[in-house]
């Protein structure tokens, strides 16, 4: 509309622009700013990155909390271990996923509706709360234990909360629903007669999934794995309730840096390699979905 | 061979699997928030005993009234604020900054919590540092959450404004009305299901959120994810199974109401 004049448009802008700038793009600047910074006892509890020093001004910036991050193989460690359960998590909601947006995308009408908001109820249901739920399944006189020992299966009880498997189990229900949601739009959208061209040429039904089904809802595999792979590297709720000691992860490790350690700086420092090492999955996704688009 | 486009069987173990997975936690903590019992695990018989708890529970209250209000400021904040960011996005092909404001209306969404919250943090120190402003409580959490909720309004305000059709605009702009008039009885009823789900989505999320309200806030402000963290990590407990309950109850009523409104405002649409 041109009609709204150059102050409206301006307005219209720069509110959301200044808004973003001053409470995202200028945090983000402070938190590289006092990751080069030391840590210091006092209020805030690091040393600033200028100082007056005899009238000029000096700069007082120090890589040791990236030195500390990558001397103690613990950083390490929590990185590759965000990277591995995230990517595990991914896989586990494709396989599990797949078949169910499959049957949605073959449900009809009303029946389809239903199941679709019954994938995206979750969304709007509290995190926190889903994952709450599986402490009482899993504990060790929890649900599932005790089912398993009343149908005799096992005598004792089988340690299913606070370690990988519980973490693995937590992250994969959490966000199984991003997984679905994409890979339902690519499945409805399918050309069925090309399915159908694929039977009526013979192709056994494997044969038809891998050479047409698979290759066409690539877009929402890759969509999917992207919702997934990401948030599941940085969580930090499901590794603190039902990871065990030996989970590592470094959503978790930066929360235990800079509530328990009192360690800023080395916080910053984590946040500022863990958004460097977020960025490589995120470019190659944004890569892999131009030349889809392009072709 | 032309199979109709059913669901088999195995469509239908897949659903019953896939469902059953995604619901029965949800389906045992409600059984259970009416458990007699306070061993969470061993059924005690029916009773609404810890709903009656929770009424006595003064923290959950003080908590609930908290996370209310930051979560109705914060999401009325950033449907204000989402609506131009997606208006601006969608109508003006080119401005200076696009790309960057582009980014910055993405960017929140793939950003881990743990770094929001920080990064959030550690701006509001340093402003309180140099101007002795804005303290931490509900005021800092109202930004925080108000700051992703832009993203996800704006996405939705963007996309359906994306399709449009900017005919009615320009018929109406020749038929000699202000381009006021035309915003507020054609463009923004147009957009408005992206509005109240934009609204709702920002409320329901920064009503959810732990992690960065955790960063940001201070000894004055206690959100009810935190009481509630605070409590279950310590281990289950018979008075959030209640409380759970009631929240699941709730959001299943905006919801509805939400798929409600959408639906009468679709076949309104269909019928002028």
């Amino acid at each position: 509309m041109t009609g709204l004049g150059r102050i409206g448009r301006l307005m219209l802008i720069g509110v959301p622009f200044v808004w973003l700038t001053l409470f995202f793009l200028l945090p983000l600047l402070i938190v590289v700013k006092i990751s080069l910074a030391e840590s210091s006892i006092g209020i805030p509890p690091y040393t600033p990155l200028f100082a007056t020093d005899g009238g000029g001004l000096k700069l007082h910036a120090t890589l040791a909390n990236f030195a500390l991050i990558a001397g103690d193989d613990l950083y390490l460690r929590a990185y590759l271990g965000s990277l591995g359960n995230a990517a595990l998590t991914t896989a586990f909601c494709l396989v599990i996923g797949y078949p169910v947006a499959h049957a949605i995308a073959r449900s009809q009408g009303a029946r389809r509706q239903l199941l679709l908001f019954l994938v995206v109820l979750p969304f709007w249901t509290s995190f926190l709360i889903r994952v709450y739920a599986w402490i009482a399944i899993l504990e060790p006189n929890g649900l599932l234990n005790q089912s398993l020992m009343a149908l005799g299966l096992i005598a004792a009880p089988l340690p299913l909360l606070n370690n990988q498997f519980s973490v693995q189990l937590g992250l994969v229900y959490s966000y199984l629903p991003f997984m679905i949601l994409p890979l339902y739009g690519s499945l409805s959208g399918l050309d069925q007669s090309l399915v159908e061209a694929a039977a009526d040429l013979g192709a056994r039904p494997l044969r038809i999934f891998l050479g047409v089904i698979l290759p066409l809802t690539l877009p929402g595999i890759a969509a999917g794995s992207l919702l997934v792979l990401i948030p599941a590297i940085g969580e930090f709720v499901i590794p603190d309730l039902l990871g065990g000691p030996d989970t590592l992860m470094i959503g978790k490790v930066l929360w235990d840096e800079f509530f328990n350690n009192r360690d800023w700086p080395v916080a910053a420092a984590v946040a500022v390699v863990l958004v460097a090492a977020l960025a490589i999955p995120v470019l190659a996704a944004q890569r892999f979905l131009e030349r889809e688009h392009a072709a | 061979m032309i199979r109709a486009r059913t669901v088999g069987w195995l469509g239908l173990a897949a659903l019953t699997l896939g469902f059953g997975f995604l619901y029965a936690p949800i389906v045992l903590l409600v059984l259970y928030s009416f458990n007699a019992s306070r061993l969470v695990t061993v059924w005690g018989g029916f009773s609404p005993r810890w709903y009656g708890a929770l009424l006595h529970n003064e923290a959950f209250g003080a908590a609930a009234l908290t996370s209310l209000e930051v979560a109705a400021m914060s999401a009325t904040l950033s449907l204000v604020l989402g609506a131009f960011a997606g208006f601006s996005m969608a109508r003006f092909a080119r401005f200076p900054g696009r790309l960057v404001f582009g980014f910055a209306l993405l960017a929140p969404l793939v950003v881990p919590e743990v770094i929001l919250g920080l990064s959030l943090l550690l701006l509001f120190v340093m402003c309180q540092n140099w101007f002795g402003w804005p303290g931490r409580g509900m005021l800092t959490i109202t930004i925080a959450h108000a700051t992703f909720g832009v993203c996800f309004v704006s996405v939705l305000v963007r996309s359906q404004l994306a399709g449009f059709d900017r005919a009615l605009e320009e018929a109406a702009l020749d038929l000699g009305a202000r381009p006021w008039t035309v915003l507020m009885r054609i463009t923004l009823p147009g957009i408005s299901p992206a509005l109240v789900s934009g609204w709702l989505l920002a409320f329901t999320l920064s009503l959810d959120d732990l992690v960065i309200a955790s960063f940001v806030t201070g000894p004055s402000a206690t959100t009810l994810p935190m009481a509630v963290f605070s409590r279950v990590r310590l281990g289950v407990s018979p008075e959030v199974n209640a409380l759970a309950t009631l929240f699941l109850a709730f959001v299943f009523m905006l919801v509805a109401l939400a798929g409600w409104l959408m639906a009468r405002a679709e076949r309104r649409r269909r019928i002028t």
